[in-house]
This record gives structure tokens, sequence and C-alpha cells, in this order.
């Protein structure tokens, strides 16, 4: 099939970014990423500079790849990556707008890549549970409720891609950071920390300059991991909780 | 050059834990004027990292990564071993030690892997303390399931995302040290050449991604935990950024290369669709359980199928062979990976596949659809269910089992599983060879450790299933927080490493030469096209067998890519920019170094074992033929500007006997 793509390409940071055509053939069984992988040949053989996009696993599980395909994070197919999307859901003379992932605290890098070191901020400021190597009890001596164990790993799922950010009119990260808060609150072993986790968690994510969340749920719906938004009221319950209970005990504030 | 393994003396059970004991240690005063580099943040990297800055080394870690939690070892499916006899059927340390040795066809060390052995059980125990969310039973506790011709259920697992969430555990513990700024995090930097000062490991150069600048950093030492080589194949299961360079780098500057044509070749990979195919998508070893394997019994029937005249379902029953349960009766469709990864090629090469491509096989659920079927309409109490009703009932059950797997399959394909039979073939997957290390996981170089798949050390000629996940955690929270100690304790006295170092000064300017050199080529060939030629003549001729002509063959084509990359690549862009162009330039001309020498150590090793099978010695019945008396040894390779010697470490075999493995 024959394509026409609309791509955005900016050389760095503080360089004004625009679209830029391309034509280029593609085969139905191709990937979409091993379609611009043809494109970027192209370029190579014309002298020109390809367009630098990120990518690594291929198999959906990574979180690397990050595009917005003709308006939707990561192409028109639910619970799909970018990487595993395939070409044989285009047509013939179809024309594909792609551009990066686009919020505020996700800076552009250069054309499709962008900087997404806001997410790992977050993890940092709790998003783990504190117990150093050497120090665990016998795996079976904390039993975890099945039911537990699955709805954390649910949320455990997150792949940290930032579709649930570019989804969201308002840049929130609400469902990244509270899919960590519910993955961890879920478990015994991170029970204990709760309240300081939820309380710095959402600090940071505030100091990164992600937004509000007024309750659209785009993010869900862009999910490629389908992460619920149950999560969300998960985190804003456990959050106020932290906040009268005084139980976030965090020095620093 | 002579290489001393370090093995501490004692009986194989008590040798870890009495080494442990009397080591020299490094005390907290000290150990926090001690600066360690660790490059690569996957499994064995952050786990390292984390627990080193737990200790109190100053650490900095490296990954070319915009995060630690992308490392390749997200992507491992099935599970991770531990000795922990949960289930009570037998597990125990020595077992598991057994079947590593037995499974590596004899050709790892025994002291090393009866470690692995024993940590394996307190990798479990720290993972769930971390909160990896691994499957419980009703009752809470944890979950096994079996892995691939071992006969113990000694798998733990968090459903089809083992890799995923042991990394995501690894990497919060590491984020933990960041923010206490014990760990100092380098993203998006990738090291292009290793430092030696005084012939010791004493720093690296490292590219800044984002700006493109060269970058110097000291350390003590440097831990190596840069995974492995597969993509020197250009299409394997790995991640399209994995690559080898610094590996390689170390091995420039004298470390050595053990084993490099030991590499695991997975039977369940989605087949190759087209030139233009970029990576290869495994398929999870759990599929077997439950799938037959097959391809027509004539050629003409293959030939039908792969020009879309017929499909599978055309094809009777009395004219499939079901290759592997006729040929391995005892283990059927079940045998390790190697044996049913070459398999598939001899039916392919005999002009049996089923794809266009002509490489590909059947996995059919079809069977299980029925048996399954049948029993679920006995217990709902469905009397003389039809056909129909039978195969309704039975794909629930695939489905409740394998539904994850697959909807990848059908997303990848566009076929659907249920009703056609899916079509695989083998891919490179795993390699067992890398950076020769002693007990300590310390290369010949002084003060330069690799961990993981980085190094060679556990798995000999053949890994087991589920047992990467296991050496990479085990490796860095278990073994190198002690091992590095040995190296640190003589180095106390040492003040932190200069950067101005005229030995610094030396390797950035020849890093710098090099990038511009590729740069300035600019001829008609992109990187891409070279990365894919190489691909090929090592699949060709260094993939599931091999033979000395067509190593022999191989070699010199290796050696004419070279010559010809060097002259005709095109490299666009700037030095001082992000250029994914230049980053892939540099991995691929060191994949061409390393091809050769993984040619070069597969002709020198005249017999076959694991991954390893070349077609001189082979059975009657063509099996792989080991040869104990000559080739029990680990073969390390320098590069030495172009002119590699291999280097022999003997193994001993004090405590399992050597046999020869058969499924038949």
């Amino acid at each position: 099939m024959n394509l026409t793509l609309k791509i955005w390409r900016q050389k760095g940071p503080s360089a004004a970014g625009s679209f830029e055509e391309h034509k280029v053939h593609a085969e139905e069984d191709m990937s979409f990423l091993e379609m611009l992988d043809v494109l970027n040949e192209q370029l190579v053989h014309e002298k020109k500079e390809p367009v630098a996009f990120e990518h690594d696993c291929r198999e959906g599980i990574c979180g690397t790849c990050n595009m917005v395909i003709n308006g939707h994070p990561h192409g028109p197919q639910r619970g799909t990556t970018t990487c595993q999307l395939h070409m044989r859901h285009y047509n013939d003379g179809d024309t594909i707008v792609i551009e990066p992932f686009r919020a505020s605290s996700f800076p552009v890098i250069k054309d499709l890549v962008i900087d997404r070191s806001a997410f790992d901020n977050i993890i940092q400021a709790g998003g783990y549970i504190s117990v150093n190597t050497g120090q665990a009890p016998d795996g079976n001596a904390i039993p975890v409720e099945k039911q537990d164990a699955s709805q954390a790993f649910d949320a455990a799922t997150c792949i940290g891609c930032g579709a649930c950010v570019a989804a969201c009119p308002n840049g929130s990260a609400m469902l990244f950071t509270s899919a960590k808060v519910s993955h961890l609150a879920l478990l015994p072993q991170g029970e204990v920390e709760n309240g300081k986790r939820v309380y710095d968690m959402v600090n940071q994510m505030d100091k990164e300059g992600f937004g509000r969340c007024s309750n659209i749920t785009a993010c869900e719906a862009e999910c490629p991991k389908e992460i619920s938004v149950d999560n969300i009221a998960r985190m804003n319950r456990l959050y106020v909780k932290s906040v009268f209970a005084g139980t976030q005990g965090n020095e620093k504030n | 050059m002579n290489l001393d393994p370090k093995i501490p003396a004692g009986e194989l059970a008590d040798k870890w834990t009495e080494f442990r004991s009397k080591m020299d240690l490094v005390a907290p005063n000290n150990k926090r004027k001690l600066e360690v580099i660790v490059v690569g943040t996957g499994l064995a990297g952050a786990s390292a990292a984390a627990t080193l800055g737990e200790l109190g080394y100053k650490v900095k870690a490296f990954t070319f990564h915009d995060s630690p939690r992308r490392a390749h070892s997200i992507a491992a499916q099935g599970g991770i071993n531990a000795a922990k006899n949960y289930q009570n059927d037998g597990d125990s340390v020595y077992r598991l030690f057994y079947d590593t040795i037995k499974g590596g066809d004899y050709r790892s060390r025994e002291a090393n892997v009866h470690r692995l052995a024993e940590v394996s059980r307190d990798i479990i125990d720290q993972c769930v303390a971390q909160g990896v969310p691994f499957a419980r039973e009703y009752g809470g506790l944890l979950a096994n399931r079996s892995f691939g011709g071992v006969q113990v259920s000694r798998t733990f697992y968090a459903r089809g995302q083992t890799g995923q969430q042991l990394l995501i555990g690894a990497y919060q513990a590491l984020s933990r040290q960041i923010s206490s700024g014990k760990v100092q995090m380098y993203n998006r930097h990738e090291m292009l050449d290793l430092v030696k000062v005084d012939g010791k490991a004493r720093g690296i150069i490292a590219r800044n991604l984002v700006s493109g600048k060269l970058e110097r950093f000291a350390g003590h030492c440097v831990v190596l935990a840069t995974g492995g080589y597969g993509n020197v194949y250009y299409l394997s299961t790995n991640a399209m950024n994995s690559n080898v360079s610094a590996a390689w780098k170390a091995v420039k500057k004298g470390a050595l290369m053990a084993n490099p044509c030991y590499v695991q070749i997975h039977p369940t990979c989605i087949p190759e669709s087209g030139e233009y195919q970029s990576k290869l998508t495994l398929m999870s070893e759990s599929l077997r359980n439950d799938g037959r394997v097959w391809v027509p019994k004539s050629k003409e029937d293959a030939e039908a199928i792969r020009t879309g005249k017929k499909t599978a379902l055309d094809i009777p029953e009395a004219d499939r062979d079901y290759y592997l349960e006729r040929r391995y009766p005892a283990f059927g469709n079940l045998v390790p990976r190697d044996v049913a990864s070459r398999a598939a090629k001899i039916e392919c090469d005999a002009g049996k596949g089923i794809v266009k491509t002509g490489r590909g096989v059947f996995l059919d659920f079809g069977a299980a659809v029925i048996r399954y079927g049948k029993i679920a309409a006995n217990t709902q109490n469905i009397s003389n269910p039809s056909d129909a009703k039978i195969s309704e009932l039975g794909r629930a059950t695939i489905k409740e089992k394998y539904g994850n797997l697959f909807q990848i399959y059908e997303k990848i394909t566009g076929q659907d599983p249920y009703v056609f039979p899916m079509k695989i073939y083998p891919a490179v997957h795993y390699t067992m060879g890398g950076l020769w290390v002693d007990y300590n996981l310390e290369t010949n170089v002084p003060g330069l450790f690799a961990l993981g798949e980085a190094n060679f050390s556990d798995h000999g000629a053949n890994r087991l299933g589920a047992s990467a996940l296991m050496q990479g955690l085990a490796d860095g929270y278990f073994v190198i927080p002690y091992t590095i100690g040995q190296f640190l304790s003589k180095e106390i006295r040492t003040p932190a490493i200069s950067t101005d170092l005229p030995e610094f000064e030396q390797a950035e300017s020849e890093t710098r030469a090099k990038l511009e050199q590729l740069l300035k080529i600019g001829g008609a060939q992109s990187v891409e096209s070279f990365h894919r030629r190489l691909g090929r003549i090592m699949w060709e001729y260094c993939g599931m067998s091999r033979n000395e002509q067509g190593l022999a063959k191989a070699l010199q084509m290796i050696r004419e890519l070279r010559e010809e990359f060097w002259n005709d690549v095109f490299v666009p862009g700037e030095i001082h920019d992000y250029n994914p162009e230049l980053e892939k330039a540099l991995r691929v001309a060191d994949f061409i170094e390393l091809g050769e020498v993984m040619v070069r150590d597969a002709m020198a090793r005249d017999e076959s074992c694991g991954g390893h099978f070349r077609e001189e010695y082979q059975t009657e019945d063509g099996e792989a033929m080991r040869r104990d008396d000559e080739y029990t040894y680990v073969a390390a390779w320098s590069w030495n500007d172009g002119n590699p010697e291999v280097y022999k470490e003997d193994l001993h075999f004090e405590n399992v006997e050597l046999k020869t493995r058969s499924y038949k």
C-alpha cells in the first residue's frame, strides 16, 4: 500500500517544529515501526537525516515507543503500543499524521523523541518499598490474598510510556502515579509506607508540572495496558487520608 | 595467560558459605570513599547498583535508555527458578545445580552453578519483600509452575510478565538509592570505551546521547552488566538496541570473550514475514505443553500451503508428520530448546516449511482443543456433545491458559490461532557466551567485573528456561556485593581517580577519532544494510548448525564485510547531536568484529554441545556428539588487534558424572 505520512520534525528542545510530508510504500504484515524503518532507509539513501523516534523491545512491554498517530497516543487499536500496531489496519492511499506525545512535562528532544525523566523523578520520590537486600523474610512468610495480588498486578503492568499524559487535555500524570501507588498499597509489604509514599509522589508529580485530573478518563481509554482509573480514586483516598491523619511524615515538607 | 577461576577450596556445598565468612571486607568509613561504576541497569546492573548503594559505596550507574526501567530484562515472559521446594516435590539446591549443569551440556563451572542454586532462594524472598506481585494460590502463598524438561515445579512467575515485574522491582530499589544520593544515575549515556590505569579498570568514556558530547567518568572499579550479543544475528528476540559494544570495548582493552559460539536459539518464535522484518517475537515455551509441532509429510502439500492453495486444515491427520513425537517419543514436543530448534531446521531444509519464506512449522492446538473440550463437557454433564460444542469448550480452556499469548500472535500475524495452527520458527534468543570471569565475577582485567548475560559463567552451552532472570539477580543482589570487596579492600588507600589522567585523555581522543571517521566515510550503504548482511552470514553459517567449510566461508565473508563497512557506510548527522544512526554504526562495527571471533570459536570447537551443533560431530541418528576428552574447557578469546587468540580454562567435574543427554 502507498501512504502519505505527515511527520513532526523538530531539531531540538527549543527549535520550532513543523510537519514534513513523505510518501512511503508499506506491506500489510509490517509493524508500524517497520514502516517507519522503511521511510528512514529511504531518507538515508537520499543522504537526508532520518526521522528520530524511540523504540526498543518492539514487543509492547518496554514502554519506549511513543507516537501520537492520527490524534491517538499509540494509534487506533485499543490496548496496543505503537510497536504492536500493524499496517493491515491501514488502506492504500491513507494519510497518517505522526506526532510525539505532547505535554509540557515531556519536552521534545528531537523529532518524535521526548524526555520522560519526570516519571523517574516521581518513582524516586517514593515509588518503592524500603527494604535493603538481605533483609527479607521468607517469601511465604507474607501471605497475600490472591485477589489483592491480582489487583496489585493489574496496576503493576504499567509500562511507563506516558500515553496517559499525552491523552489528557490537562497533561495529568494521575494514572501513572496512581498505578504505582495502588500496586504497592494493595500489598501488605507496601502498606507500611502508604501515607508517606502517596504524599511524596503526588507532591513530586505537581512539582514536575503535570496538570490536575478532571475525571475525563481519556487516560484509561488510551492506555496500552488498559490500566483502570479506579487506581486514581484509590490514590485520592490514600492522599486525603495521609493529609488528615498526618501520616505523610515527610520532614522535608 | 593462565586463567585462574579462583574457585575456593572445600566441599562443593560449603564453598560459598566458607568463602563469604572469610573474605576481606571494606569498613563503612572506607566504602564512602570508594567509587563504583556500573554500566547497564537491567536486572543484573540495577540490582547491583542498588545493593552497592545500600552498602554505602559511591555508585555511578549508566544506561543508554531514557530510564533504567526500559532494559530488555523486561521482556522475559515465563518465570524465575528457585530451589524453594515449596511444592514438596523433591526439589533441592543440589537438584537445581544438577539440572543446570546437565542442561548446559556439562560446559559450565560446578562451583559457580552451585552458588547460583544456593542464592536462588534468597532472590525470591527479596523480590517478594520489594512488592513483586508473583502469582499466588488461594491460601495467599506463592504459586509455582514447571518449565522445560525438569521434573519439579520450581518456577515462580507473574503471569507472562515475570521479567517486567522483576525489573520494576530492581528499578524501584535503584530509584530509592538514587533519591538518597548514594547512586548517581546517568540515563542516555552510552559507554564507548573502558579506561585502564596501571592495568586496572578505572573508568569509562561515555557519550551523552542527547548532546552527543563525550564525557569521562572515573571509579575504583567498573562493573559491566550490559547483556548479551544476540543482535549480531540482526534478527533475534532481543530488543532493537541491545548490543555488545560495552563488553567488546572491554575485550579490546584486554578482557577475554568466553565461549562466544554458545548461542541459544529458541524454537517457538513468530517467523519472519518479509525483508523489512526488524525483530522476532517469542512465543513462550509453555505453549509446547499443549501444542503439537508438525509439517506435512509430502513436499507437495508444503508447497501448496506456502503458495496459499491449501491451509493446515486441508491436510488430513495421516498426511501430517509430528516429527518431534516421532523422533523423541519420550519427551515429544517438550524436548529442550536446542533439540527442538534443530529438528525444525532439518524439516524446513528438506522442503517441508509451511510459510512463504520456507522457514516455518506448525504449532497445533487442535488435539488439545478436543481433549480439553471433552473434559469440560464431562465436568459440565453435557452428554453426547456435538463436535462444535467440544471445540467451543476446548477453545475456552485454551484461552484461559494462553489467552495473552494467542492475542499477541493474532496482533502480529493477523491470523486467528484458535482456528488455524500457529506458525513458528526458531530464533536467536540468548547468548550463553560472554566475558570470561572468575568465581568473583571479575574478568582477567583487575577491577573489571561482568554480571548477568554479559558474563559466561553459569549456563554452559545451553541455558534452561527461567534461569536467565535467576542468574541476573543472583549476580547483582547476592554475589557482586560480596565479591567486589575482594578487589576494593585492597584499594582503600587509593584516592579518588582523576579524569585528567593521560589514560582518560587518550581513550577520549581515540573514541572521538572513531566517531569522526565514521561520519567522514560518506559511502553509499546504510548502517542497517550492513547489519542485515552480517546477520545473514551469521545465521546461515554460525546459527543452528555449523560445519567447518561454512565457517571458513563465513570468516572470509565477515572480513570482507568489515572492509566494505569502513569504506562504504553512510552515517548521516553530526557528532554533537542526538544521532541514532551514529549510535547504530558504532554498534554494528563492534558486532562485525565479534562475529569473526564467534566463527573462530565455532571452528575451533570440534564437537557438538548444547547450542553449538557441528554437523561433523553427530551420532548416526543426528544427535549432538560431545567430545569430553578434548573439549571440556572454556575457550576465552582475546581480540589481539584483529588476530584473536584463544586461552583455555579446563573444567573439572568432581560432583557430577558426565553423561550423554538423551530425550528419546
